[in-house]
């Protein structure tokens, strides 16, 4: 059976321990093989590419090279911005012959060497593509029925792959939700960015995008917001409080991983999928879960 | 040393000499390829000028050419010159070589000791060639001085008309019910708001009234055979269920008809039409035809309500697609455009969001005889918008989607500014990129509706969504824009959207092309024979593309394209015999061995089997000498007059110099 690599990230690790337990849980369930690459690092995040183009993009290879010295065919990141890095670095460490030379010089510090022969992919993709829906359906015991999940792709899940879905207004999010039972809320700015490190360095921009894109799902009466990405997750869940003192409103919506709504519907115990550490009570989807 | 050979290097300008060291080769030819036959090298500045062709029919007669070679551009461009001047001086055309050291040298090299190193080899290549060359003769056939015209739109119609007018027949095919194309859906045409039915409509009758012009309405070409001079067309009339000779045109069949079908074609989707119909009042021939999905008789085998009530009897619900055959000598391409589907942009909200409209849902508003009588007003067919937004370059100049300029969206966007100013009153934004108003009378017309109040932001629309977030977008469209003047995103709520969605080629354009044996460009439109010198020819003698099938124009540009080519047909015409290329292929068939290889690969079916005597012949009229038989053939029995394998083994020996003398130690 096909063995993936397992790139969790930082924020898995931290923010996001929910987020990596859903994922952990939903992937055995499902049956997909996800093994942890031994010794990674940061991808640099969104942080470390305007400091230093070639620094980060060594910073991702490493960690491609990593797992291309396990002998794994595909990379899987469950966060939209590791996934973004780790997509474009290995593009690139093809497309431009001197860019790999200047990393592999890097790399040999470590013994290590890069090829960009790893298939890149991100979490929702493996479980979307290769497990496949209606695969997923049938292993459905607690059907989200009738809840209305507003689904938030955010931008660096599509941005990398002009050539695979339409960018602007994809729907592959919108079938997982249904597979889920649950009900996809159609709303207008599910690939609008989330003001994502903004909110550290510019927090009245930041909130601003928060605002809109709360009010947008409110608007369109979802229960529950669904995230790919801990960045995103975070800046919906943990600044709601600061947008409705900024903006006067009253949200109280919950975010969660998609992750967590999967692991709900296929009948996983709530308290294994990292539910209840959650800022804005998730009592909707918990609902299902008995 | 029997043949006598001259070398003629041009400069052409600085297009070759700026990069290729002429004089050097033209030297280089007369030393070095001396013992090959070549008497005299010459380099000219222009040698496709008169005076430059002068010198080589001069060289011919004074000095005996036998052989001549041309180092100038490629031979799509001057092959037909340099023959014609050898021709003059008394040499058989066809012992003139042309070595392409522009385009396939100098355009593409930057480095000037590479470049004139590599034009010696193509020079060198050609002399070796050119010595294993025969004469040959230009083989004459008689035009046929019937023309057919495919496509009914404006363009076709002038073709058409122009011909017929000239004393001659036309076959005038059309894929819909009517001719009349996509100017008769429009209500005003830019920038003199002309009305554009009673321009068009005089001409629609007199080609369905011409004595010279056989109309074929909702009929289609399905195969084309033959050259120029001499096609064989297979045209499909598709069956009508409406006996022609009997219809009156009275229209009480429509009337009667129970079924009502919304009209994606004519009406743009925004109106409806019957299952028995004729698209439009003034529709040319008047006669409608039948909606056989839709009609509730092939449906369930009830009604036929307008058999029942045809005074004339002229209902046939038993009648079938026919094909007939028709010869010609020119055909005329005039199948125009296809409007870019705006749903492609689902930012935009196009199907989606329900005021938001096509350019061609808001001329079939504007038209008075169209489904709102003219009315401009929003989807519920009864509130005039107060504010309107008109979206330029809807999948045009987008590198998404299409990355040319579809031209004509600038002005039709004006004139919708114009219409709904005037006849509603509401506030008019246009969100353009750049405004361009080239053509006469054009940025005078743009002048008027800045004088008007039109409101002009120049930033491309990001979004236009229904998604409110302030109290006065309530209930509104907001359009999303970056004012790039002032530097400052804008939100303008706005109760109507037009999208002025680009053209595209037709969407079966490539197979109508292969059908007709022409190509298409990177965007897809008909390439034509030279893109200034020769805009309305194409590769294939005696096809013609005029109009937007060439790529996006305007009505009066389509007109001139139309009235272009017909000159161009007439020109042949009146030439009764046209000279075909005597590059052909032979099969030798005392080496055939009967496999039939080449009789599936030929594109022009000119090569038929003997079964009688195991062996493949080729028919010379139909060969286009293509040589993909040439190439095919396991034998090596098939070869190609000018295209020997003797003269292509000796230009290889010349381009790797293995013609010159060993040089001695």
């Amino acid at each position: 059976m096909k063995q993936y690599a397992y790139y969790p990230g930082c924020s898995l690790e931290s923010l996001a321990t929910s987020y990596n337990l859903s994922t952990l849980e939903v992937a055995q369930k499902l049956g997909v093989d996800l093994k942890e690459i031994k010794d990674w690092n940061c991808c640099g995040a969104t942080a470390y590419f305007p400091v230093d183009e070639l620094l980060a993009y060594t910073l991702v290879a490493r960690n491609l090279a990593l797992a291309e010295k396990e002998g794994f065919g595909e990379f899987v990141a469950p966060c939209s911005a590791c996934y973004k890095n780790a997509y474009f670095t290995n593009a690139y460490l093809k497309k431009d012959p001197d860019l790999a030379e200047h990393i592999n010089y890097a790399l040999e510090a470590d013994n290590l060497h890069v090829n960009g022969t790893m298939k890149i992919r991100h979490l929702i993709e493996v479980f979307i593509e290769d497990v496949g829906l209606e695969e997923i359906g049938k292993k459905i015991t607690h059907p989200l029925k009738g809840l209305r999940v507003a689904p938030y792709y955010g931008c660096q899940l599509l941005r990398p792959r002009k050539d695979h879905e339409n960018v602007e207004n994809p729907q592959f999010f919108e079938s997982l939700l249904s597979a889920l039972g649950a009900e996809p809320v159609d709303y207008p700015s599910k690939t609008r960015c989330c003001g994502g490190s903004l909110i550290v360095t510019n927090r009245k921009a930041a909130l601003d995008m928060v605002h809109i894109l709360l009010q947008d799902a409110v608007n369109r009466k979802a229960d529950v917001i669904a995230t790919t990405c801990p960045m995103c997750n975070v800046n919906l869940e943990v600044y709601q409080s600061q947008v409705n003192r900024e903006f006067g409103t009253q949200f109280s919506i919950p975010v969660m991983y998609f992750t967590q709504l999967m692991g709900v519907a296929l009948g996983i115990k709530p308290g294994k999928l990292g539910i209840g550490k959650e800022l804005v009570s998730g009592e909707p989807v918990l609902a299902f879960a008995y | 040393m029997s043949e006598r050979i001259g070398v003629y290097v041009c400069h052409c300008g600085t297009n070759i000499a700026g990069t290729v060291d002429v004089v050097d080769v033209a030297n280089w030819a007369a030393e070095k390829l001396k013992h090959q036959g070549v008497v005299i090298a010459r380099e000219y500045k222009f040698m496709c000028s008169s005076l430059g062709q002068e010198l080589i029919e001069k060289d011919i007669k004074e000095l005996g050419l036998t052989r001549v070679v041309v180092a100038a551009c490629s031979p799509h461009l001057h092959e037909k010159t340099f023959r014609t001047a050898a021709k003059n001086a008394g040499l058989n055309p066809y012992l003139v070589e042309l070595a392409s050291i522009r385009e396939q040298v100098s355009w593409v090299h930057t480095d000037k000791a590479v470049a004139t190193a590599k034009s010696k080899a193509v020079v060198s290549g050609a002399v070796s060639r050119v010595i294993e060359n025969v004469a040959l003769d230009e083989i004459k056939v008689p035009i046929n001085a019937n023309t057919l015209v495919v496509g009914g739109g404006i363009a076709g119609i002038q073709s058409a008309l122009e011909i017929a007018n000239a004393g001659f027949h036309v076959y005038l095919v059309e894929r819909e019910p009517s001719i009349g194309g996509h100017m008769a859906q429009f209500d005003k045409t830019f920038p003199t708001l002309d009305c554009s039915a009673c321009i068009l409509t005089p001409r629609m009758v007199e080609a369905g009234t011409h004595p010279n012009i056989t109309l074929m309405t909702y009929s289609e070409v399905v195969n084309v055979s033959g050259y120029i001079g001499n096609f064989n067309v297979t045209i499909k009339q598709k069956a009508r269920r409406v006996k022609t000779d009997l219809c009156t045109g009275c229209g009480i069949c429509q009337e009667k008809c129970p079924k009502k079908v919304i009209d994606n074609v004519y009406e743009a989707g925004l109106g409806y039409r019957k299952a028995v119909y004729t698209p439009f009042a003034q529709a040319v021939p008047n006669f409608p035809v039948m909606d056989v999905e839709n009609c509730i008789y092939f449906k369930n085998g009830k009604c036929k309500a307008c058999e029942k009530f045809c005074p004339t009897e002229a209902i046939d619900f038993t009648q079938q697609d026919e094909l007939m055959d028709v010869q010609v000598g020119n055909i005329i391409l005039a199948t125009g455009y296809d409007l870019f589907d705006a749903t492609r942009i689902p930012q935009y909200g196009y199907g989606k969001l329900p005021n938001v409209f096509t350019s061609l849902e808001f001329e079939r508003m504007c038209n008075a005889a169209g489904p709102t009588e003219g009315k401009i007003v929003l989807r519920d067919m009864k509130t005039a918008p107060k504010t309107v937004v008109v979206v330029h370059c809807v999948g045009s100049r987008d590198e998404n989607y299409n990355k040319y300029c579809s031209g004509i969206c600038c002005m039709q966007s004006l004139k919708f500014a114009h219409l709904v100013m005037e006849r509603t009153g509401a506030e008019v934004y246009n969100c353009y990129i750049d405004i361009r108003t080239p053509f006469k009378d054009y940025e005078e017309f743009y002048k008027r509706v800045l004088e008007e109040g039109g409101h002009f932001i120049r930033g491309k629309v990001a979004e236009i969504t229904d998604a409110a977030r302030l109290p006065e977008e309530e209930g509104k469209l907001i359009v999303q824009v970056e004012d790039t003047l002032i530097g400052k995103q804008r939100r303008i709520p706005a109760d109507m959207v037009i999208l002025a969605a680009g053209l595209e080629p037709r969407h079966d354009a490539k197979e109508v092309g292969k059908l007709f044996g022409i190509a298409c460009g990177t965007s897809g439109w008909y390439t034509e024979r030279h893109p200034k010198l020769d805009p309305v020819a194409t590769m294939t003698e005696g096809i013609y593309i005029v109009g937007c099938v060439q790529g996006p124009k305007d009505i009066p540009a389509s007109v001139a394209q139309g009235a272009a080519a017909s000159a161009r047909v007439l020109g042949k015409i009146f030439q009764k015999e046209v000279a075909l290329e005597p590059i052909k292929a032979s099969i030798n068939q005392e080496t055939c061995s009967g496999c039939r290889i080449c009789n599936g690969l030929c594109p022009f079916n000119a090569i038929a089997f003997i079964a009688d005597d195991m062996v493949s012949e080729i028919n010379p009229a139909l060969c286009q000498g293509c040589g993909t038989c040439v190439a095919a053939c396991p034998a090596g029995a098939i070869s190609g007059t000018g295209f020997s394998d003797g003269q292509i083994m000796a230009q290889i020996d010349g381009l790797l110099f293995r013609n010159l003398e060993p040089v001695e130690a």
